[in-house]
């Protein structure tokens, strides 16, 4: 009998056995945040701990650094203390950190990956929920709390239960104008937000092999939504093709060495799964949320639930959400008025993404009163969506283009959400005040779902807004 | 490392009901602008406790027929969304020393253990019927017991469940896994020089 990537991965990771049953996991990389951060090192201070391996932890910034005035100090003190912080602890402890001066700093999941420090076969572990967004190598990775980073700071390890394995297979050919996000959207509301729980996802299928690398962490990214501790496909010559020659990719003779090693970590043919899961591509809408979780989700042409009309157990979280979101009971989705374009986050904010948007957005313009901005994902995605002109497509249309980081997906910098404001948003999270106000309203959706969104001032089905069938067809 | 066998955690409860309750909604991000976690207990619950000028809202935490509460009784999925160990520092400092609700989210489900919080589920109908005599008389003592994985109210008991990996570490006073960790590092060093990571 075969194994699975994560058993395998598993296996070769795991350490000990430890006194509660939880494995001793060994982590291959570590990478850290300002976030985060600061409270492991504080513990690891009060106990006289040092760093076990500084070479296998990187760090940058993104949470809460600005996207506009990006001269230190930052004007709000709180975030120029975290700053200093994390780079106090990098110098002190000998970790390598891509901040702003390095022109390598990004979001932590865009960084890893554009670096080549994210490789197929490995464990990586983060103090952040999306970190799931790894996977899309072949790695297993885990977001984690702030005490397991002091762990894996201390030993390089941590205490970790194995997962049981749901394959997720998706056939077929998804219909012009449907995305890995909403392929991701498609799974969480089908399965639900707590689906996953005790469960990694391996995603597999034809939509996955045809996927790119970028494509694939989208969906990786969201696997948390839906309750999986960890997402991931297996490793294929896209991965391959995707890493050789990035700064941390291995290099000449041990390029070759290294290839062979990730292909042995793919899923074996006669491996069992735990579960098995099958969607048809063709069956995935474009997809939109219209609640307060990722998993309440319709196609852009179906209604929003009605209390009235789901099953009992649901009505007391359908009006919650309704009442939350002030969307009428039973009225289409589409047509709904935003006030905020955001297209930016861990889940979408990379080259592939602005490239995408930025063919159909030439020529068109943001309707009036919409705030647009895009927010590139690193310092690596804006330089190559600049030399390729991308960031005055988008200008020109009247969106804000702005500077590397995690900007309004969570709000822990200047970008928020103002009172009960509307945001058609490329991010990952719905939740209640997420976007940085306590009424602030996000409906999740595809980049170009974004823009269509941007332009009419009004959820929008981008298919019709940017004629995409007859684009693809002509 | 000598910690506490959390055997028992008695006190009063408060019930906080509702679905998918997101560590967004524990802990809003804008209080995560910290280098430690000293003080979030004032945060808990921000956004929905307290209005923009900050007086409160009718919330259960602003009750004050539940002051003092130690447990906190919630719905499916509590601690959903971000990995932020915030959320948990925020209940444990706010006085919280167990979670008892349907089911909860693994990666606040594992910082709360390692704080030493236990999180106990329970049916649906039992958690109705555990939140139906608390908001009745919320001067109740209750006693989560995790040896048990029970609940218990005067003569009631509910029959819960705790992962068995974490009632083990809470009873054995092993929740906090550092010093074992570190027992294992010659072994870790071994692996990173077997797969060549070093």
């Amino acid at each position: 009998m075969g194994k699975t990537l994560f058993e395998k991965v598993w296996d070769a990771h795991a350490v000990r056995d430890l006194a509660n049953g939880q494995t001793q996991l060994l982590i291959a990389t570590h990478l850290i945040h300002e976030v985060t951060s600061p409270q492991a090192f504080g513990m690891l201070r009060d106990l006289g701990l040092k760093v076990a391996h500084p070479e296998r932890t990187f760090a940058t910034v993104d949470h809460i650094v600005p996207t506009d005035q990006r001269t230190e100090p930052f004007s709000d003190p709180l975030a120029d203390a975290m700053i200093r912080e994390l780079r106090r602890n990098c110098e002190e402890f000998g970790i390598t950190y891509f901040d702003i001066r390095s022109g390598r700093q990004g979001i932590v999941h865009i960084v890893g990956p554009e670096q080549g420090i994210t490789q197929p076969g490995t464990t990586i572990a983060c103090g952040d929920s999306h970190t799931s967004t790894h996977g899309a190598f072949g790695a297993v990775a885990f977001g984690i709390g702030t005490t397991q980073i002091r762990d894996v700071l201390a030993t390089q390890t941590m205490a970790m239960g194995k997962l049981k394995v749901r394959r997720i297979n998706v056939d077929g050919r998804l219909r012009p104008g449907v995305y890995a996000k909403d392929v991701i959207l498609h799974i969480i509301r089908t399965l639900g937000v707590n689906g996953g729980t005790g469960y990694a996802y391996e995603y597999g299928g034809e939509v996955f092999d045809r996927f790119s690398m970028e494509e694939r962490m989208t969906v990786c990214n969201m696997s948390i939504e839906g309750g999986a501790r960890a997402g991931y496909v297996n490793p294929d010559e896209t991965t391959y093709a995707y890493l050789k020659g990035r700064p941390y990719s291995p290099k000449g003779a041990a390029w070759e060495e290294a290839v062979e090693r990730w292909r042995s970590f793919a899923s074996d043919a006669d491996c069992s799964y735990d579960d098995v899961v099958h969607f048809r591509a063709e069956d995935i809408p474009p997809t939109v949320t219209w609640g307060i979780n990722p998993g309440q989700g319709i196609s852009i042409d179906e209604r929003v639930p009605s209390p009235d009309t789901v099953p009992a157990e649901e009505r007391e979280a359908v009006e919650e959400a309704l009442a939350y979101m002030k969307l009428p009971a039973g009225r289409p989705i589409k047509g709904t008025p935003i006030d905020v374009a955001f297209l930016g986050s861990c889940t979408n904010a990379r080259l592939s993404d602005f490239v995408e948007v930025s063919k159909y957005l030439k020529g068109r313009r943001v309707a009036s009163g919409i705030k647009a901005i895009a927010v590139p994902g690193s310092m690596g995605v804006d330089l190559l969506c600049k030399e390729m002109g991308l960031d005055e497509i988008f200008r020109e249309a009247g969106f804000e283009w702005r500077e590397a980081g995690c900007s309004m997906c969570l709000a822990m910098n200047p970008d928020k959400l103002i009172g009960d404001q509307l945001c058609a948003s490329s991010s990952n999270r719905n939740f209640k005040g997420r976007q940085g106000s306590p009424t602030g309203r996000t409906i999740l959706m595809s980049p170009l779902m974004v823009a269509a969104a941007a332009v009419t001032g009004e959820v929008s089905d981008a298919r019709e807004i940017f004629e995409v069938e007859e684009l693809v067809e002509a | 490392m000598a910690l506490e066998k959390i055997k028992l955690v008695q006190g009063r409860a408060v019930p906080v009901p509702g679905d998918a309750i997101d560590t967004d909604r524990i802990i809003p991000a804008r209080f995560m602008k910290c280098v430690t976690f000293d003080g979030l207990g004032e945060y808990l619950f921000y956004d929905v406790r307290k209005n923009d000028d900050g007086t409160d809202k009718p919330h259960p935490l602003n009750d004050p027929r539940y002051a003092g509460a130690s447990i906190l009784i919630s719905g499916a999925n509590f601690g959903c969304g971000s990995s932020r160990e915030h959320a948990p520092q925020a209940l444990y400092r706010h006085g919280f020393r167990a979670v008892v609700a349907e089911s909860f989210a693994e990666i606040f489900f594992g910082n709360c253990t390692t704080l030493g919080i236990p999180c106990l589920s329970l049916k649906r109908a039992d958690l109705r019927a555990l939140t139906a005599a608390v908001e009745e008389d919320p001067s109740l003592p209750v006693t989560v017991d995790v040896e048990a994985a029970a609940v218990r109210l005067g003569d009631r008991e509910f029959a819960g469940e705790i992962r068995p990996s974490a009632r083990q570490a809470l009873l054995e006073g092993r929740w906090d896994p550092i010093g074992e960790l570190l027992e294992g590092l010659p072994a870790a060093n071994a692996s990173l020089s077997r797969l060549g990571y070093v």
